[in-house]
């Protein structure tokens, strides 16, 4: 972890966010992130914003999984993002931001710098 | 300066020609001038008896025929040559055009003989070779309906290939055909004596009535009517009649001019399809090349490439005979016959499998010893052909028998077997080494590509099953897998789904696949799902599977907006229906437009106030269109006989009836459809996956069409049925395409992929051949029944409206990226720069 102090954001319930589930975030500053849950009920969460149409939508997506790696499918043209890293897999180039996300007191928090 | 080439005929050889001269004169060496007799381009006459199916000439037109891009080509039809100016160099048309020519290739083909019968020039009686004959028979055809309604009558004189394609041609128009042949048996220069008592038993329960070993003595005037005298003493009572006892080569233009012409006729050439005249060649059915006319079109395209060489190159090649192999589907009876079939070669074996039961009939011809195949005869059944055709003339892997033998280990020979110098496509000329080169060699992958590379397979199709063998051969396996986590192709999946009544995504993958699923499989098993009726599309685990469309019941636009289309069905709508829709989309704020599917969509809406409209759409009485899903989408229809002078049926309120029945029915890919109410076709049916043209006896049902990428006309299923019987076929024909269609496969690629194509679908879901329309009929039942707006289903569950937030966090705030600006009096998307984005 960097060395900056993280701002841990409380998002809703642990129980709304069901298995294969996206939900979109607003972040104090105005940026956007998409919390999922896979089915084994890790949680990840990326920046909503799909990084090949502009439009803020991966939480939208469908998640599941390729080659064993964790991934959403971009609602907008089909591309995939690693959970974990944010890394397009079509095109390592690209990736989004990814932001650490944990349960407290039954709450998903989102951490953000 | 470029030289003239003068092609007489612009008949399927004639245009061979002309594109293989434009396609190898890089140089620009030669002008080409084609004078033809009939009054349109090029067309397939090898298919002229589907012209039945649409009465639509444009189906059967030649790529390319009419040259309009191509300055080097001048096309004058309608003007036949009526002389040959050998020393001149010029010919003459009928309109008195004079052109000089460098080289002059004669293509004029054959006419049907008409033996001399008294009253062959009777009005009724008319020969079969061009789509104006089709056309004057139909007129006719129509006009004996037209004046004593019921089943008409017809006679075809000639019981060979011609005939009965032209007593099919007659039985498609529903008229009664008749077939009289001279011979003891039909086809008799295919078919021996076994194999044509088969084929007329199979012919018989066809509804044709089959005279053999009889001739026809005249034919006399009744009122407007024909009565034939047959030899046997019969006496039929006709509406008219077709003659087809054979064909003779159109050498008169040659024989006027001085030309050599054979005994038997047919304009004499050497193998490099030359006449006497070095200028002067001849091609196709007219031309008598090594002393033998050829009446099939493969000989005439390797004749049309043979004198383009000469024409082009120094090097050509010579014509050096060819296979008169055939193989046909005559009312859906299938006839091959291949090789010496006749078993004429000296010391010659047969070897036969006759199942009267089955309706099938397969001889082998083979040399004294058994090791080498000279040719043979299927009927009812012709599959082995495909592979028994390449091995004639070579030796047998095994034993003879086995090839044919009814219980064999599937199709008998292995395309291993063949040489590489085996013709596997005769219509093309293309060997077993070309194709495999092409596969190994450039890469190609699947059929399609074969096709494109080498031309194997794009004629008459019967070798398509043997490219398929050769590219599992070459170890190019063409994998049905539908993504890295089932094995299985959509097909399988859907069967393992109804069989076992598995209902669950997770269930399914568990047990028959790997992993956790993507983007690809989840939505195709949640389509199966849904077509299997197991709820709404977002209960439970079925909402994680599902598109972003399909999740929020609208479709997502390039902002993240969404846009909300509700049914019109038929495009029919109130009034006050339209000002609801208006108010809607003032009050918030949308952008409206007309659809190309007769419908209005409603774009720029966040998800959040999605239910809130839905909400006023559905008070009014309306419903979701489905427009986000792979679902019926819309039936169109044209305004029909209540409104327009010219309409035969109500297409409107049958395109309403179709748009509720099939309503919500989840499929492959969307389904498409419209209603015209005759046959000018405003509704554009041809172009949908089913589409329906009223005629003034009842309605044409055709499947498989497409606009789009790849537009595609569709074909006609049945014809003049009345209204249940449509119904029925079309919930047959959906269910069945819905069971076997892969992912995202439209039925107009659907259809193209089936082996059988259009026949097997209509055995399958006209003539029931599988058993399984009362299930297809059965489970449509179960969709009409269980159908509930998804929408209003949304509205009245909490679960699923919590859904319809922006930000889970914070619900009521719009998504600060989403912005509009005016354009013509509306809103439109404008991108705004997206934070958070780091690349
Ligand atoms: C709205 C509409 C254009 C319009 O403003 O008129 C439209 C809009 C879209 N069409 Fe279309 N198509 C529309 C009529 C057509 C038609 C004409 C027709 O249906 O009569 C065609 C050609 C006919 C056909 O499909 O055979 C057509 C051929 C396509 C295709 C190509 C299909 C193909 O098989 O080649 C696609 C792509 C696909 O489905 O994969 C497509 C896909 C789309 C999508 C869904 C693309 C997408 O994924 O976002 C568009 C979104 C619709 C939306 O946001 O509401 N649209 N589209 C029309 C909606 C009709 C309706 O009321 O439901
Ligand atoms: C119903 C039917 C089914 C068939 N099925 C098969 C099949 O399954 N397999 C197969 O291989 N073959 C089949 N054939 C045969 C095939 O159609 C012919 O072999 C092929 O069309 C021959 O081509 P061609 O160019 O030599 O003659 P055509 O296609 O007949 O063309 C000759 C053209 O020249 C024109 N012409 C004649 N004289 C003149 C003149 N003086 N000036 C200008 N133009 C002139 C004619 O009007 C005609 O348009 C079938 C034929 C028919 C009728
Ligand atoms: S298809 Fe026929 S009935 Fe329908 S609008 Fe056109 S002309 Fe009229
Ligand atoms: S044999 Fe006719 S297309 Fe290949």
């Amino acid at each position: 972890m960097t060395s900056i102090d993280i701002a841990w954001l409380p998002v809703c319930r642990d129980e709304v966010l069901a298995p294969e589930h996206g939900v979109a975030v607003l972040l104090p500053g105005g940026e956007q992130a998409a919390v999922f849950r896979t089915h084994d009920g890790d949680l990840h969460a990326l920046s909503n914003v799909d990084p090949f149409s502009g439009a803020a939508v991966l939480a939208r997506g469908i998640v599941g999984d390729l080659a064993g790696v964790p991934m959403v499918a971009s609602p907008m043209h089909k591309q995939h993002f690693d959970l974990r890293t944010g890394v397009c897999l079509e095109d390592p180039e690209v990736s989004v931001r990814v932001y650490p996300v944990r349960i407290e007191g039954g709450m998903i928090m989102v951490g953000s710098p | 300066m470029p030289r003239t080439l003068v092609v007489v005929g612009n008949g399927m050889v004639g245009h061979r020609l002309v594109q293989a001269v434009r396609e190898r004169d890089q140089a620009g060496a030669w002008r080409v001038v084609v004078l033809a007799e009939e009054h349109r381009p090029a067309y397939d006459r090898v298919a002229l008896t589907s012209y039945v199916d649409g009465w639509d000439p444009a189906v059967l037109s030649l790529p390319d025929n009419t040259f309009d891009h191509d300055d080097a080509v001048s096309l004058h039809l309608g003007d036949p040559v009526t002389s040959i100016d050998r020393e001149a160099r010029e010919v003459v048309t009928a309109s008195g055009r004079h052109v000089d020519y460098d080289a002059l290739v004669l293509a004029t083909g054959s006419r049907p003989f008409v033996p001399p019968v008294p009253g062959r020039e009777l009005d009724g009686c008319f020969v079969y070779r061009t789509i104006d004959d089709l056309d004057a028979i139909r007129e006719r055809a129509t006009q004996a309906v037209a004046a004593r309604g019921g089943r008409r009558s017809a006679m075809v004189l000639g019981g060979g290939l011609l005939g009965l394609e032209a007593a099919k041609a007659l039985r498609d128009m529903g008229l009664s055909p008749h077939v009289v042949e001279l011979a003891p048996r039909l086809m008799p220069l295919q078919v021996d004596d076994g194999g044509g008592g088969l084929l007329r038993g199979l012919i018989e329960d066809l509804d044709v009535t089959v005279h053999t070993g009889t001739s026809t003595e005249k034919i006399v005037p009744d009122g407007d009517r024909l009565i034939a005298r047959l030899s046997n003493g019969v006496e039929l009572d006709l509406d008219l009649v077709v003659f087809s006892a054979g064909i003779r080569p159109r050498d008169d233009l040659a024989r006027d001019a001085g030309l050599e012409v054979g005994e038997r006729g047919g304009i004499v050439v050497d193998s490099n399809c030359r006449t006497g005249d070095p200028d002067v060649y001849a091609i196709g059915e007219c031309a008598r090349v090594g002393d033998m006319v050829y009446g099939l079109v493969a000989p005439g395209y390797a004749m049309a490439d043979v004198v383009a060489g000469a024409l082009t190159d120094s090097h050509a090649d010579e014509f050096t005979g060819a296979d008169m192999s055939t193989k046909l589907k005559l009312l859906g009876v299938d006839v091959a016959s291949f090789g010496d079939a006749h078993a004429a070669t000296e010391g010659a074996r047969e070897i036969v499998f006759a199942d009267a039961l089955a309706g099938t009939y397969k001889k082998l011809v083979v040399s004294s010893g058994g090791e080498t195949l000279l040719g043979g005869v299927l009927v009812g059944d012709a599959t082995p052909y495909a592979s028994l055709r390449p091995m004639v003339g070579r030796a047998l892997p095994g034993e003879p028998a086995k090839l044919i033998a009814p219980v064999s280990d599937g199709g008998g020979v292995g395309v291993d077997a063949l040489p590489d110098d085996a013709q596997i496509c005769s219509c093309n000329a293309v060997t077993k080494g070309t194709i495999r080169k092409s596969i190994v060699e450039d890469g190609c992958a699947d059929v399609a590509a074969v096709k494109k590379c080498t031309k194997a397979g794009t004629s008459c199709g019967s070798c398509v099953p043997v490219l398929k063998q050769l590219l599992n051969a070459c170890g190019v396996e063409q994998s049905k897998a539908l993504c890295e986590h089932f094995s299985h192709s959509r097909a399988e999946l859907f069967e393992i789904a109804r069989v076992t009544g598995i209902a669950s995504f997770g269930e399914l993958i568990t047990k028959h696949g790997t992993g956790r699923g993507c983007d690809i499989c989840k939505p195709a098993v949640a389509s199966i799902l849904a077509s299997l009726g197991n709820g709404h599309i977002l209960d439970g685990e079925q909402a994680t599977l599902q598109d972003t469309n399909d999740k929020f019941l609208a479709n997502l636009q390039r902002n993240g907006t969404y846009s909300v289309v509700p049914r019109v069905p038929g495009g029919e709508i109130t009034p006050d229906k339209l000002m609801v829709i208006a108010e809607v989309a003032r009050d918030y704020g949308l952008y409206t437009k007309i659809t190309g599917g007769q419908r209005i969509d409603l774009f720029g809406a966040p998800v959040e106030d999605l239910p809130a409209i839905w909400k006023r759409l559905v008070e009014a009485g309306f419903e979701s269109g489905h427009a986000y899903g792979k679902a019926l989408r819309t039936v169109k229809s044209c305004v029909g006989s209540t409104w327009c002078r010219y309409g035969v049926q109500d297409s409107v309120g049958l395109a309403i009836e179709l748009e509720l029945r099939y309503r919500g029915l989840r499929s492959p890919h969307k389904l498409k459809s419209a209603v015209s109410g005759c046959a000018r076709e405003c509704a554009e049916a041809r172009g949908k996956d089913f589409g329906v043209i009223a005629t003034e006896n009842g309605w044409n049902l055709y499947v498989g069409g497409n606009g789009g990428m790849m537009p595609r006309h569709a074909d006609l299923l049945v014809s003049e049925v009345d209204k249940d019987t449509l119904i029925r076929t079309i919930d047959r024909f959906l269910m069945f395409y819905i069971r076997t269609a892969d992912r995202l496969q439209r039925t107009s690629t659907w259809l193209e992929s089936l082996d059988g194509g259009l026949d097997h679908v209509r055995d399958v879901v006209v003539e029931d051949s599988l058993g399984i329309c009362d299930e297809l009929e059965r489970q449509m039942a179960q969709h009409i029944q269980d159908y509930t707006d998804e929408w209003a289903a949304v509205l009245d569950d909490p679960v699923k409206l919590a859904k319809f937030t922006s930000f889970v966090n914070a619900p009521g705030t719009p998504d600060p990226t989403i912005s509009f600006r005016p354009e013509r009096g509306q809103k439109v998307p404008v991108m705004l720069g997206t934070p958070g984005v780091r690349t």
